[in-house]
């Protein structure tokens, strides 16, 4: 039975316009006196028009936020299995640590002397990173993990240059790379060349070893890499780098599978930026800013760019300035100021709450949770790699061959099912790809309830009938299947008034 | 007369005497999905066989589209960045992404032909 609303509405789903769609002329939340008529003084500056603010009472601003916040999907409302972007539970301690005015409210032009708590947060956090890794530095500075890379990247320029190799222009990147490391190497003037992956999933070392040579500045590996694989040769690629003049960077958005499990400086890296809003749990993916510390080998750490927070006798110091004797070599300065503080906090307060034994545990459930799915999804898809995986595992569209169902589809079919989509297409290498992550935040009851959805989904496309149902797909989402070519063919960016005013029709059409 | 070769990487080139004609199979833009942006070279540009000419990006991924042969740019298909789905609708007639010279014509052999790349094609699903 199909019921359609005189509303609109769909239950408690409201249909929510746009805020200038809700414009009643005149309402205002605050009364304020009559503007007195005065003499402008804007000049050239004056106002040609109304500015078009909509008129809405409080409480009608208040519903319209609410229910726009009720329609988000977030880690705090279901599993968020969205591969290679770590959406682990954001502990509610964090918050509370981020928030104490000590750390709130003070502001980076205060006197040295009266942040020395702030700049031994810093450190802490910078010396739990560098006991984590085994590296010798950490610029904490860069805002996200692709900030972060071109960090690495541009201590590797500074140190070819310093060694009068400022020649070497190009950096090698793998196949299956994050898509921010081409554009990384790009930004910071070089040249990239692929790397191919074998048929497991690694980067092929062989091909890896040809391409090296004089003219090679770094070569860049995620590891473990999209595939949801460890490269095993991780320790021959580094040497065969180093023997070749270039430097090793290793893109650590990954890090959260390996964490108190190995020193990445045992593999020879030289540099690697930590996603802290994501290995170390911060809300990210629009809930907040990221941060993206770059740990160095001592051959780089010179070179660490400016401000850093320095010991002084008990207390604590910025070098503020790339002349700085303490600092001669530092290649200069990324960001403002000390990077995304908020950030740090909340890291350092999860480093501290669960100890170095917990961070060991979170890793190994990290990758104990996404083997389970792995090996019970296997039933009925197909996984593209032998595992066992770290802490993701990826499965190609074989096992929808012949059903007319593609992975879109599927992924689609699973929004009915309640859960965010898996990442779909990505990697590239992999065809039809849907890669899970689910993080050691899940519990094993919640995991089963994924893993049932995911099983009963796959039989219901192999029958081969039901192509034309999964086409359709979300049907009992509030919106059914967007349009993403038009929206990418004829995108829509900014809301403008209907002339002579016509009645909005949005949430009709929604309620169909 | 021409005669139509195609590259591993799905680009197809019809060869016209001294010039060619290049866009993407088939088989290309049905994996691509819908065609939402391209970006074609512009006339005068030099190309290397196997290098980047162009640009297509589809709802699932963004690729270049690679010179199957050497030679220079004569026309890119002014057409194609308004109207990317012709490459969907049409990709061996309308959606054609440029014209080019050859600088060595006998490249040409480096290249699949009808049967071959079919049998490629074949293979890969």
């Amino acid at each position: 039975m199909t019921i359609t609303t005189n509303s609109g509405n769909r239950g408690l789903q409201i249909e929510q316009p746009l805020i200038f769609e809700q414009n009643t002329k005149g309402d205002t939340a605050v009364d304020l006196p009559p503007i007195p008529q005065v003499r402008t003084r804007l000049g050239t500056m004056q106002r040609q028009g109304r500015i078009g603010l909509p008129g809405l009472s409080e409480p009608e601003v208040v519903r319209h936020y609410t229910r726009l916040s009720q329609k988000n999907y977030s880690i705090d409302t279901g599993f968020y299995p969205l591969g290679s972007c770590t959406m682990k539970h954001n502990p509610r301690l964090n918050e509370k640590m981020a928030r104490l005015p000590g750390f709130a409210e003070i502001h980076p032009f205060q006197p040295v002397s009266t942040i020395q708590g702030a700049f031994e947060l810093i450190d802490t956090c910078a010396a739990w990173l560098k006991e984590l890794t085994g590296m010798v530095a950490v610029a904490m500075s860069p805002a996200a993990g692709a900030h972060g890379e071109l960090c690495g990247l541009l201590c590797i320029r500074a140190a070819h240059e310093a060694n009068g190799q400022g020649h070497r222009k190009v950096v090698l990147v793998p196949e299956s790379a994050h898509g921010t490391n081409p554009a990384t190497a790009a930004l910071a003037g070089y040249t990239v060349e692929a790397v191919p992956a074998t048929e497991d999933g690694h980067v092929d070392l062989e091909a890896l070893k040809t391409k090296l040579s004089d003219q090679v500045a770094a070569v860049m590996i995620t590891n473990p890499n999209t595939c949801g694989l460890f490269e095993k040769d991780a320790i021959a690629i580094a040497e065969a780098v180093h023997a070749a003049g270039a430097y090793f960077y290793m893109d650590g958005a990954n890090y959260n599978a390996i964490v108190g499990r190995l020193k990445i400086a045992d593999l020879g890296v030289d540099a690697m930026h930590i996603n802290l809003h994501k290995t170390f749990s911060t809300p990210h993916g629009g809930g907040g800013p990221g941060a993206g510390p770059t740990v160095l080998s001592a051959k780089l750490a010179p070179f660490a760019p400016v401000p850093q927070v320095v010991k002084v006798g008990e207390g604590y110091d910025a070098v503020e300035h790339a002349g700085d004797p303490r600092s001669p070599q530092a290649f200069g300065r990324m960001k403002g100021y000390h990077g995304q503080f908020g950030v740090f906090v909340r890291a350092v307060s999860y480093m501290m709450a669960l100890g170095a034994d917990g961070l060991y545990q979170a890793s190994g459930d990290a990758v104990l949770n996404a083997n389970y799915i792995m090996a019970r999804l296997s039933a009925e898809l197909t996984p593209a790699f032998a595992g066992p995986c770290m802490h993701e595992c990826v499965f190609d569209d074989r096992f929808l061959k012949g059903t007319g169902v593609s992975t879109l589809d599927f992924a689609k079919a699973l929004i009915d099912e309640g859960f965010h989509p898996p990442t779909m297409y990505f990697p590239l290498v992999v065809h039809g790809a849907l890669l899970i992550e689910p993080t050691e935040t899940e519990s094993k009851a919640s995991l089963d309830q994924f893993i049932e959805a995911v099983l009963a989904l796959a039989q219901k496309a192999k029958t081969g009938t039901a192509a034309d149902e999964f086409r359709a797909r979300p049907l009992l989402a509030p919106r059914r299947r967007l349009d993403e070519t038009k929206a990418a063919r004829k995108p829509v960016l900014r809301w403008k008034p209907i002339e002579g005013g016509a009645a909005p029709t949005v949430a009709r059409q929604a309620a169909e | 007369m021409s005669e139509v070769r195609y590259t591993k990487d799905h680009e197809w080139v019809r060869i016209e005497g001294a010039t060619a004609v290049v866009g993407i199979t088939d088989f290309a833009q049905g994996q691509l999905g819908d065609i939402v942006f391209v970006e074609v070279p512009a006339a005068g540009k030099d190309l290397t066989a196997g290098g980047e000419a162009a640009v297509v990006e589809s709802v699932k991924a963004a690729s270049e589209v690679y010179a199957p042969l050497s030679g220079k740019v004569v026309e890119g298909n002014a057409a194609l960045p308004d109207a990317p789905e012709t490459v969907n609708q049409d990709p061996h007639g309308k959606g054609w992404f440029f014209k080019m010279t050859l600088n060595n014509p006998a490249e040409v052999s480096g290249l699949m032909d009808q049967a071959a790349y079919d049998k490629f094609v074949a293979d890969l699903s």
